[in-house]
């Protein structure tokens, strides 16, 4: 087993759940005063392209 | 703390992944060596991460942030002085032996080098430990899932009691290591550690950027702290003049050498990660690839700490401020004052002013930096940094207890697949028995230093007895033995006869005499370390000079003059022991010399 399946799919859905939380979420509780933008959107972004990367390196590992 | 549906996805999507990869690594898991020793089949990296992973529990994530807040960036010489020169040793040094014996434990490798009676001693006190060890970690998490009040919705939506949170929390988290590592085995905790490390990460380093921002950066930081804060080595001449109240020499002898060196290279727990390296070459970068990323660890963990203080000094200035955080201070992440669970009141100090809690600096950072969303996450990875180094212990203990107890004295002869079973009954077992250690810790306030304690008094002493063994043919089985015990007895003798500044006698030391007053629990431990491994170190040469040596043939793999050279030779010059080894040190000089 290649472990960065598992890292990858768990960052992958973790990017998708963070994006929804910052699609979703009222202006007022994204506690802008302390971290001056969407930080669930860009976080969510992050977590998605690590997650993704991760995937990608298993798959071309396995061929 | 209010969790949304989308913290309690993220959470359970964790758990569902963490026990899917147990699962995966259970198809592999036949027999004994894949289950107690992954079948020596993982490559270098997997097992530097789980290394790291293994050792960076609830307490550390949680702790290193309160030290930071109470020491400062001082803290960083658990990592620089205390860790990554230990680290290069091993890799480069004694790893050879560890993995080129074939021994399958630690104890066991005594056993090969010394006899049974000096592997029986370190077998039973290092499986005691680790028991400890993860009763303690499954205590602190289901202590900070209470004070952040995760649970506190779900439950009251049920109906159930909020005094339950503590045993709910308690056995959930049981259950969860024990379900991975019975399927999986060591495979399973070690690619769980991976993910592990990588969610600590994810989940951490947001919160130390922000942090970092809100206070100005370093600079916001030096002008709000006065600069015993801001400084690694200024002032360490003397115990009065730095903050965590040690002296230079018992700082480098005492965390840099022998606390340090004594559980990075002889602990079971984070040895036995390197033992699962596909090859000798892997195992020997397994504790350098791991170093690689300690050294940066207090970025992490430390700096949200020392920004929480930061607010909380700027905050005190404020005349709104009244000992108690106001509403507004408590969502900048001000660090609350710890408040006496039996009166309600503020806790104080002897010049009667509220002291605060610093346990809670970087969950209350989190707390008021983190949207929903991030939140979870930030849940999510204080419960994988908890599991992580319960699962540590556990691996650790079903092997020693399985190999070096069982097998050793209990049932000789049996087959592999008898040991299998058994090394499944102790993972349930071992864990068990942490529950109970978890339970006697909510007895006792004061379990985290008894646990600091237990540290000097195994790890410290049996140092001296790995390192003789390795690097002195002349080193006997009976000196080892002595040698072992005297060095812990020593330990017992000087916590016994000193105390620190400010204490009673009994846990905290003083319980027979009191000799000697140090002015900080950390200088008193420092030194019943230097105590306990100079007495083994020394009644081990001396007992080993006048009993009889064995023969020298016996000894080639297992001491260091007496085995040819086996190291295959690395295809990089980047995958070399030796060129890791030294770009790691020359980082942390610099790292040293940056924050001096």
């Amino acid at each position: 087993m290649d472990v960065r399946f598992p890292i990858g799919i768990l960052f992958t859905g973790i990017g998708v759940l963070l994006i929804a939380a910052g699609l979703t979420t009222a202006p007022e509780e994204l506690k802008l005063a302390s971290t001056g933008f969407n930080l669930n959107l860009v976080w969510g972004a992050v977590m998605l392209v690590f997650g993704g990367g991760s995937i990608l390196l298993a798959l071309r590992a396995k061929r | 703390m209010h969790l949304s549906l989308i913290d309690g996805l993220i959470v359970g999507l964790y758990l569902v992944v963490v026990l899917a990869v147990g699962w995966l690594a259970s198809r592999r898991t036949k027999d004994g060596n894949e289950f107690f020793l992954a079948g020596r089949s993982i490559p270098a990296w997997v097992c530097g991460l789980a290394f790291l992973s293994a050792n960076l529990g609830a307490q550390e994530v949680i702790g290193m942030g309160a030290s930071g807040a109470k020491y400062g960036i001082a803290t960083a010489h658990f990592y620089w002085l205390g860790a990554i020169p230990a680290m290069v040793f091993i890799g480069v040094f004694m790893m050879p032996f560890y993995y080129g014996s074939k021994a399958r434990s630690g104890p066991e490798y005594l056993r090969m080098r010394f006899d049974e009676k000096t592997r029986g001693f370190n077998a039973f006190s290092f499986a005691a430990m680790t028991v400890i060890g993860s009763g303690v970690s499954m205590y602190a998490m289901a202590k900070l899932i209470q004070a952040m009040h995760v649970l506190d919705q779900p439950f009251a939506a049920m109906h159930l009691p909020q005094a339950w949170i503590f045993h709910a929390a308690v056995l959930g988290s049981a259950l969860f290591v024990l379900a991975y590592i019975w399927l999986g085995g060591l495979r399973g905790a070690i690619y769980n550690e991976v993910l592990q490390f990588f969610l600590i990460i994810a989940g951490f380093a947001p919160l130390a950027w922000l942090a970092m921002r809100n206070v100005g950066g370093w600079e916001g930081i030096t002008t709000s702290l006065d600069a015993s804060y801001t400084h690694v080595w200024q002032g360490m001449s003397s115990p009065d003049t730095n903050r965590l109240g040690v002296d230079t020499f018992g700082l480098v002898m005492g965390l840099g050498f022998v606390l340090s060196f004594g559980y990075w290279c002889t602990d079971f727990l984070v040895v036995q990660r390197a033992m699962a390296a596909n090859s000798m070459s892997a195992a020997r970068r397994t504790p350098l690839i791991a170093a690689s990323f300690k050294m940066l660890i207090p970025f992490v963990v430390i700096i949200p700490g020392l920004a929480a203080m930061a607010l909380t000094t700027s905050a005190m200035k404020d005349p709104a401020y009244t000992g108690q955080p106001t509403a507004a201070h408590a969502a900048s992440g001000v660090i609350p004052i710890k408040m006496d669970a039996a009166t309600g009141r503020p806790m104080l100090d002897s010049a009667g002013k509220p002291q605060l809690d610093y346990d809670l600096a970087t969950p209350s950072l989190l707390l008021a930096t983190f949207p929903t969303g991030m939140l979870g996450l930030g849940l999510t990875a204080l419960m994988a940094s908890f599991m992580a180094g319960m699962a540590g212990n556990v691996t650790a203990f079903n092997t020693v207890w399985t190999y070096d107890i069982y097998q050793a004295y209990i049932r000789k002869d049996a087959s592999d697949g008898h040991y299998l079973t058994m090394g499944r009954i102790a993972t349930a077992g071992g864990i068990l028995l942490s529950v109970g250690a978890a339970y006697l810790a909510s007895q006792f306030n004061n379990i985290m230093d008894l646990i600091q304690l237990i540290c000097a008094f195994v790890n410290a002493p049996v140092f001296a007895t790995f390192l003789l063994g390795m690097f002195w043919k002349r080193a006997t089985g009976h000196g080892a033995f002595i040698g072992l015990v005297s060095g812990t007895t020593a330990a017992a003798l000087h916590h016994g006869l000193t105390l620190p500044q400010g204490s009673f006698p009994g846990i905290k030391g003083g319980w027979m005499a009191n000799l000697h007053l140090y002015p900080s629990e950390m200088g008193q431990n420092f030194w019943t370390a230097i105590w306990a491994f100079s007495i083994c170190f020394g009644l081990t040469v001396a007992i080993s000079l006048v009993t009889k040596a064995r023969r020298e043939d016996e000894l080639v793999g297992l001491v260091f003059s007496l085995t040819p050279k086996i190291d295959d030779p690395p295809t990089t010059w980047l995958k070399s022991p030796v060129v890791l080894g030294v770009i790691v040190l020359a980082v942390t000089l610099v790292l040293n010399i940056i924050f001096r």
